[in-house]
């Protein structure tokens, strides 16, 4: 028994088994979800290649080369170029950070923003939370292109803004499922108990409700970086997200690449490709994780 | 049941406020207005006093909450207004993009759910076998995919491998409903499978929930036969959030396929509300999206009523 062992071997031992723990988790979640780890395999990969696209792009994503139009792909340019002559492949490593940047800018501030919102809403409940809720009614029956094309259309054309642009529409959807959870949590004996001690409403939010939600908030966030990625290449290749010069596989898919589709394929395929293998990455991903964390919590 | 009908009924006059303010709103925030865009075309000097008289002309001189008065009073009698823009009616305008935007939803809808309700029922009843897994990767591929791209590589194989477009002008389909089918099934293939992806994990996971019920282990253990078992019980009770999720993918589809439109060549809502807010188009903007979180505020409202008909243990109040 624990009671004749002293009091720190107790917090030694436990913070071994936490190690062991967290390690041993993402082990265990390896060998379990085959599928979730090949996903996060993915997504490692794709952050290396952003954080690296200086080092291993063999060109330069900008420069035009009006001598290299169109090439097919070949030894110089594996994947090809486009219609001012810029490699391909060297704009899709580029790519990759454009859509991290906005996939993961907007995920995390869109859930954040609507875990905070879900815990406030259901904490409160009342009144506030029925004007809330309303509220979020609105923004979720608002057409989300529209939101988005609005946005840019007040803020102009950066990828800040179009983080922003993003993240609007993900709020209400984020904050709908985290309350549904937080009204249970409202309900448990820790939170009666700080109420009890005479903590402050801020603190039990942050403190005692935030991190009880922390599997929906996860699985939500997983969820909408696809999505964001997504929405912003369908943004992008309306011409109302990321600009020329820039790199973005949303924007690659662009102009030139419907006009020479037939004559030069790859314009259009490697884009298209590279975009859905991302998506798909974080929604393996993400599938695993919500099965391990919550499995009857739906997303998309 | 009567009562809750109403109430649910009446709720959905504020949000549908809420979208017709934060719609005007947002439009007024928008810099630039029409009759700015408008003269802008004729590279010229415009006078002060010409761009006052063109504002009069739309109203926009008047205070912002006499504008937001006059549109609700106009909305009330479902009389939107001519657009700004072509300056006829927004009904006229609207019309034939609606019969277009709501047979390619249709269309897109009956497919995908074709493909997705057996798709993942049989995920469901086989899990973790390889059925499972490959309904399991190629819907989660069907969500990460591009719609639009789809688009572009599904013309891109039938001019490459059959030498072949679809036609590019829109019929309708009360005047020739071949050639309009061979249009728009591509768009709604493409479209389709998105939807299908996204019905076929909600099957599979409603299944996978209801067949751990306890009324399941109750049919079987009186020795009910498996297909009825599934018939009558399983299927009916996990079809709940299938149909939701349908309902709300509809919805969308109304509304949402501005990028799909155009690759298509397809003149829809979707173009037509790109086209309406890039031209300060106000009286277009706020009528199209009246229109569209109205079909999406209607559909969830059924799907609501629809709950009590599927499941009677939900009691309203």
């Amino acid at each position: 028994m624990a009671i004749n062992v002293p009091f720190d071997a107790v917090e030694i031992a436990a913070a071994e088994e936490a190690r062991a723990g967290w390690w041993g988790a993402v082990v265990d979640f390896a060998r379990r979800r085959p599928l979730g780890a090949a996903g996060a395999l993915v997504v490692v990969f794709l952050v290396l290649l952003a954080l690296s696209a200086n080092l291993i792009a063999p060109y330069n994503p900008v420069a035009v080369d009006f001598g290299a139009m169109l090439t097919r792909p070949n030894a110089a340019h594996w994947l090809g170029t486009d219609a001012f002559g810029r490699d391909v492949l060297t704009r899709l490593i580029y790519g990759s950070r454009t859509a991290l940047m906005v996939g993961f800018g907007a995920a995390v501030v869109g859930s954040t923003l609507g875990a905070i919102l879900g815990v406030g809403s259901a904490f409160f409940g009342g009144r506030i939370d029925l004007y809330l809720q309303r509220l979020m009614d609105i923004f979720i029956a608002f057409p989300l292109i529209i939101l988005a094309l609005a946005i840019v259309a007040i803020l102009g054309n950066t990828i800040p803004n179009l983080v922003t642009a993003i993240t609007i529409p993900m709020i209400p959807r984020c904050a709908l499922v985290i309350r549904s959870t937080a009204l249970s949590i409202r309900e448990m004996p820790y939170v009666d108990a700080a109420r009890a001690a005479g903590f402050g409403n801020a603190r039990i939010i942050m403190r005692h409700m935030l991190p009880n939600v922390m599997a929906p908030y996860l699985i939500m966030l997983t969820a909408f970086l696809g999505q964001a990625i997504l929405l912003e290449s369908s943004l992008s290749f309306l011409g109302l997200g990321v600009q020329e010069p820039t790199a973005a596989w949303g924007l690659m898919l662009r102009g030139a690449a419907v006009d020479f589709a037939e004559s030069a394929p790859w314009m259009a395929v490697f884009p298209g490709l590279a975009i859905s293998l991302a998506v798909f990455a974080f929604n393996l991903f993400g599938d695993s994780l919500r099965d391990a964390l919550d499995p009857k919590l739906r997303t998309l | 049941m009567w009562k809750y009908v109403v109430k649910r009924f009446l709720l959905m006059i504020p949000t549908l406020l809420g979208v017709a303010v934060l719609i005007f709103v947002l439009m007024r925030i928008v810099p630039g207005d029409i009759v700015e865009l408008r003269l802008a075309g004729d590279s010229g000097v415009v006078s002060e006093e010409l761009l006052k008289s063109e504002r009069a002309r739309f109203g926009l001189d008047q205070p912002l909450w006499k504008q937001f008065g006059t549109w609700m009073w106009g909305v009330v009698r479902l009389d939107f207004g001519t657009s700004m823009w072509t300056g006829a009616s927004i009904g006229q305008e609207i019309k034939l993009r609606f019969a277009l935007s709501l047979q390619l939803a249709i269309m897109a809808t009956a497919i995908g759910v074709f493909i997705a309700i057996p798709l993942g029922v049989a995920s469901a009843l086989k899990q973790d076998s390889w059925v499972d897994y490959v309904a399991r990767i190629v819907s989660i591929a069907g969500i990460a995919t591009p719609s639009f791209w789809l688009g572009i590589l599904m013309i891109l194989v039938l001019l490459v491998v059959f030498r072949w477009l679809p036609p590019m002008v829109y019929t309708p389909f009360w005047v020739n409903p071949w050639q309009n089918l061979l249009q728009l099934i591509w768009p709604a293939l493409a479209v389709g499978y998105r939807l299908s992806a996204v019905v076929t994990r909600m099957t599979r996971s409603a299944m996978l929930e209801v067949l751990r019920e306890d009324y399941i282990r109750t049919a079987r253990a009186k020795g009910l036969v498996e297909t009825l078992i599934l018939k009558r019980h399983a299927i009916k009770n996990a079809m709940l959030p299938v149909l939701t999720v349908t309902g709300i993918e509809f919805a969308f589809l109304m509304g949402g396929l501005v990028v799909t439109e155009q690759v298509f060549n397809l003149n829809g809502l979707g173009l037509l509300f790109v086209q309406a807010v890039a031209h300060r188009d106000y009286t277009l903007t706020q009528a199209l999206v009246l229109l569209v979180a109205s079909v999406f505020i209607i559909v969830n409202f059924f799907m609501d009523l629809m709950y009590g008909w599927l499941d009677p243990r939900i009691r309203y109040r």
